[in-house]
């Protein structure tokens, strides 16, 4: 795994395509990813070309790339947005649901219409329910470090040698199973309650406390406690759970995967 | 998954020098007396330890038997911390609190093998984690086997040992037993293999022992009576020892020279993977479909 520390030089000139795609969010996650601050221009300057962004690139029409960021759920009733979703998966090679809105729905969840000046528009649904996504990036907002590290990983499955792309498929395998697992897209806490606690597989860490981005969580006699009207359906509770997915042999070398993390920024 | 012992460059016997430390410690005073170092000398500005209870107060003092986590930002704090009980407490959820309510940048932390497990993932999945991955300074880990929810412990305590929590002056686990010695000196033991059904069941899918993720572990296992047996594993934990030795801050003793060291710990730790790997195994045929294994195996 020597190759943790060398990797990046050599490879720079192939930089993949990548876009931001807004559907009914709230600009937090693009917010969270501007957040890397010198981050997202190393970024832009060595691995990656933005093709597509509302606000930020001035292309109309949505082009081929080979990942898509995909912010917000989506409305059903706005046609608009459900060819949009449909066109971003036919023409990205990798599709990536950032944030609990794309996710798993999150506050939009319980929107049920009368808004102007649509008040039609009354049903919203996270990416997956439309079409195949292929990793989640979870929580309300998504954090800069975890879309970093993702970008960074996803760069690397796609244009690394085949160390690299070994290790990026492992460390991307379980946000993409998170992608296509019947519980996904239905992240809240009962996801952490269901798939961990129901199953004797908390340990009492208090992740999942630190993880809630509202505060819903609070450890009472070792074990998480969820106040459910809080609950905003982020999915970030269950996604940094450790017996949520863990890899033994991942984790492992987390000493050379975050100094990699931290050489590819410099 | 690798080598039970995880991988580490350097493994001793060690106790602290600081008497103070030395003196309130359970074994060599490797923690309290590794994070005072790293408090002093800017390593770290703050950490989060367990503590005892200060929400539920015991004979007027802090419940050393229900443990919670604070940040220590003091050495006074870290004194204060020491001697918890063998129930969990949630560290990992003070790790967010301590970066932003903090305002640390630079957190050590104290955790057994699953808490720093949620220390790496939040580390490389900081999916909730914001302004956490970076200012991780310091992990220092504890050997651990099992633990008990509160709730366990006075039914050990009370049910099977016939004594009041009340007076209840030390709690042990080890050598097979449970020990309870109370105030006024009475000792009594309980096998473990009878307080088995009553430990946390989520220890009983845990495959790590000797907190291989973590910068230093420590533990007693081992290590001759008042020492540790101590594991450097990273590049950052190297760094933090060596400062710490020039600082005389450690007396030590190489493994090798003294019985019964590293093969202990080895049994400790072979002994817990292969039981927990079969409780994994066995939960894939509890009724015709078995229960979802957490764990990433390729
Ligand atoms: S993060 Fe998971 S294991 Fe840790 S306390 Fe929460 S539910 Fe339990
Ligand atoms: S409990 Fe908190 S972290 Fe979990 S899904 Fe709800 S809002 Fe998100
Ligand atoms: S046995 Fe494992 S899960 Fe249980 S407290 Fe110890 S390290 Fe955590």
């Amino acid at each position: 795994m020597e190759i943790f520390t060398e990797h990046v030089n050599g490879i720079m000139i192939h930089k993949i395509t990548i876009g931001h795609i807004h559907e009914s969010g709230c600009t937090g996650c693009l917010a969270a990813l501007m957040d890397n601050y010198q981050g997202i221009f190393t970024i832009l300057d060595k691995y990656a070309d933005l093709v597509y962004g509302l606000t930020l690139v001035d292309v109309r029409k949505i082009p081929k790339m080979d990942v898509a960021l995909i912010e917000g759920s989506v409305c059903i009733q706005d046609k608009l947005a459900t060819d949009e979703v449909r066109e971003v998966r036919d023409k990205s090679s990798v599709v990536i649901a950032i944030g609990g809105c794309a996710c798993s729905g999150n506050i939009t969840r319980f929107d049920r219409g009368g808004q102007q000046n649509q008040p039609q528009h009354e049903s919203f649904v996270p990416v997956s329910d439309l079409i195949d996504v292929d990793i989640f990036v979870p929580a309300c907002a998504p954090t800069p470090e975890a879309l970093r590290n993702v970008c960074v990983m996803t760069y690397l499955l796609l244009r690394g040698n085949d160390e690299q792309k070994a290790l990026a498929g492992m460390y991307l395998k379980p946000l993409m199973d998170l992608a296509r697992s019947p519980y996904g897209s239905k992240a809240s806490f009962n996801t952490l309650m269901q798939e961990v606690i129901n199953l004797g597989l908390c340990m009492g860490c208090g992740s999942c406390a630190a993880a809630c981005p509202v505060r819903a969580i609070t450890m009472e006699y070792g074990k998480p406690q969820g106040l459910r009207d809080l609950c905003v359906n982020c999915g970030a509770c269950f996604s940094q759970c450790p017996r949520s997915f863990f890899d033994h042999e991942l984790m492992e070398h987390h000493e050379q995967i975050m100094g990699m993390l931290k050489a590819v920024m410099q | 998954m690798a080598a039970p012992l995880g991988q580490y460059k350097m493994v001793l016997f060690a106790r602290t020098t600081d008497k103070e430390i030395l003196r309130g410690a359970q074994n060599g005073g490797i923690v309290t007396a590794l994070l005072s170092y790293a408090l002093d000398t800017g390593i770290i500005d703050g950490a989060v330890v367990a503590a005892p209870s200060r929400s539920k107060p015991w004979r007027g003092k802090f419940d050393p038997w229900r443990s919670e986590p604070i940040v220590a930002m003091t050495r006074d704090q870290l004194l204060s911390a020491r001697k918890t009980g063998y129930n969990i407490s949630p560290n990992v959820m003070m790790i967010k609190e301590a970066t932003r309510s903090y305002g640390l940048d630079r957190v050590g932390i104290v955790g057994v093998p699953c808490q720093i497990q949620g220390v790496r993932k939040a580390q490389l999945y900081p999916i909730g984690m914001r302004g956490v991955p970076d200012k991780i300074a310091l992990v220092i880990g504890i050997y651990c086997m099992e633990v008990f929810p509160y709730q366990s412990i006075v039914q050990i305590v009370e049910d099977h040992g016939g004594v009041k929590m009340e007076s209840v002056e030390k709690i042990e686990i080890g050598k097979g037993n449970f020990t309870v010695v109370t105030e006024r000196g009475r000792t009594i033991q309980i096998p473990l293999n009878e307080t088995r059904d009553l430990e946390q069941p989520g220890c009983h899918v845990c495959l790590d022992y000797a907190a291989t993720l973590a910068d230093i572990s420590t533990g007693s296992a081992g290590s001759p009576a008042g020492w540790s047996t101590v594991f450097i594993r990273t590049k950052i934990g190297d760094e933090v020892w060596k400062r710490a030795m020039q600082a005389g801050l450690f007396e030590t003793k190489p493994i090798g020279q003294v019985e019964p060291g590293l093969g202990a710990v080895e049994k400790l730790a072979v002994e817990k993977i292969t039981r927990n790997k079969k409780t994994l195994e066995d939960r894939d045929f509890i009724g015709t479909k078995g229960l979802r294994n957490p764990y990433i195996t390729t």
